[in-house]
């Protein structure tokens, strides 16, 4: 226990880490979910195929290999960032394809006729996108969206792979000095637990929040 | 107001309509009848091209319909269309599902088209559903709610097809008085419909298909009284029987 309390700061340090991973490829990810869908579910042959490319193909790769693919191998054809800028934007890529998927789902759960309805009054598509199709099937897909929030909170993780210090790396290195794994890594552990509870407290809320009546 | 020369649709091996011609005036109500599955709704979907044809042309006062884009939204804001099962937007209120393409189409304000939406809703007879969510109103009121959405774009021509099928009977007479007092206000109207005593009220002219094609057109009285055309006597037996 005291080997945790010891190293507080660095555990911190690495929980911070990993809140602003988790943050910034949500967001990130939300905005490449968004335009992927909207590519898949258009009336544009060429977009649909490249959207569907991209989702069959990161969600048929393992993550890590991602990671490492970028974090080693941009710098050889001469792109360089920071690690974690690197690994943000990699998982919000990664993420993208299964946020893309999630809203896909909730797009054909909302019947032809609203898009229709739409864009008979003269609504663009990507309007009727917006402001007909979207906000009914974020409703719909509200828990698959959180879930997706969990899983992308845990694999920020994968990031201490490639060599970023967020909780999990922090963890690994206060057991390097003190060699007691349990107590440090159930401490870690609790901290992904408590993000998961949070993000489904959170989803149910809105969840609730956005029940249209039907 | 509407002029469709050699339109044909296929859906797959399947052809839908066989070298469609028409023509509907400003100011006139055409009724469309005919048996299920002659492509009475393909066709009313083509005129705003929510269907593509495949060959022939379509104008709509004086304008080719456009392919796809802006051109074609343009086209769409001029054509109202009322379906079967209303499509109202369940997440909007009935007045926020009037405001909504006069807003993000005409760039109308929030003001004005609140006011508009208010008038529309009362012409209709539903001005206290206003604030309501479409899913608590009767079918008969989302379908006034639907029709004052697509008026609330102020088209140039209205579809229905068929307005009043997805309706209970005791509330398709509150629809077809609205599209009535429409009719009577110089609205032109191509109304795809089974309520032959609507067509015989306020159509200005019927049109009957079969098979995919147009096979008899006439005033209605005289389409009714006597058709020329043994498909539409045949078709007629049948429906003013029932
Ligand atoms: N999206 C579609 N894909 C394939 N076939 C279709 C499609 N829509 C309609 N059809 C077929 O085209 C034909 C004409 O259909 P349409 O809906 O225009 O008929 P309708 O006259 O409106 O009939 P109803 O009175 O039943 O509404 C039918 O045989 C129908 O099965
Ligand atoms: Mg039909």
């Amino acid at each position: 226990m005291s080997a945790l309390l010891d190293h507080l700061p660095e555990f911190w340090q690495g929980l911070v880490v990993t809140l602003q991973m988790t943050a910034a490829s949500f967001l990130g990810a939300a905005a490449v979910g968004l335009v992927i869908v909207a590519m898949r579910v258009g009336p544009v042959p060429v977009l649909r195929a490249v959207a569907t490319v991209y989702v069959e193909t990161l969600q048929n790769l393992p993550l890590l290999v991602l990671l490492v693919l970028a974090v080693f191998g941009l710098p050889e054809i001469g792109l360089k960032a920071g690690l974690t800028t690197t690994a943000i934007v990699v998982i919000a890529l990664y993420e993208g394809a299964y946020i893309a998927e999630a809203l896909r789902s909730g797009v054909n759960a909302i019947s032809a006729g609203q898009g229709e309805a739409a864009r008979a009054l003269g609504l663009t598509f990507g309007q009727s996108l917006r402001h007909v199709v979207l906000p009914q099937a974020l409703s719909t897909v509200v828990q698959p969206l959180g879930n997706i929030f969990i899983a992308l909170t845990m694999n920020t993780s994968l990031a201490a792979a490639v060599g970023v210090v967020e909780l999990t790396a922090a963890a690994n290195r206060v057991n390097l000095l003190e060699a007691q794994p349990i107590p440090i890594f159930v401490g870690a552990g609790l901290a992904y637990a408590a993000v998961a509870a949070c993000a489904g407290f959170v989803t149910g809320r809105i969840e609730r929040r956005l029940a249209v009546a039907r | 107001m509407i002029r469709v020369r050699g339109l044909n649709k296929w859906f797959g091996e399947h052809h839908v309509l066989h070298d469609v011609d028409l023509d509907v005036a400003r100011g006139e109500v055409v009724v469309v009848i005919g048996p299920s599955g002659s492509g009475k709704s393909t066709l009313c979907r083509c005129l705003n091209r929510l269907e593509a044809a495949d060959s022939g042309e379509i104008l709509v006062d004086g304008v080719p319909v456009p392919g796809e884009g802006r051109a074609l939204a343009r086209l769409r804001a001029d054509v109202g269309m009322v379906f079967q099962n209303f499509n109202l937007f369940q997440h909007k209120t009935v007045l926020e599902n009037v405001m909504l393409a006069p807003t993000k189409v005409r760039g109308v304000s929030r003001a004005e088209a609140e006011r508009t939406a208010r008038e529309l809703l009362a012409r209709v007879g539903i001005a206290e559903q206003a604030g309501k969510q479409p899913a608590r109103l009767s079918g008969g009121q989302q379908q006034r709610a639907a029709i004052a959405r697509a008026l609330a774009m102020r088209p140039k021509v209205m579809l229905f097809d068929e307005p009043t099928s997805a309706l209970d009977p005791e509330m398709v007479g509150e629809v077809l008085d609205v599209m009535t007092g429409l009719a009577a206000d110089g609205m032109t109207m191509v109304v795809v419909t089974h309520e032959m005593g609507f067509a015989r009220r306020a159509a200005d002219r019927v049109v009957f298909m079969d098979g995919g094609r147009i096979v008899e057109t006439g005033e209605p009285n005289a389409f009714f009284d006597s058709p020329r055309t043994d498909r539409a006597r045949d078709f007629l037996a049948k429906v003013l029987t029932h």
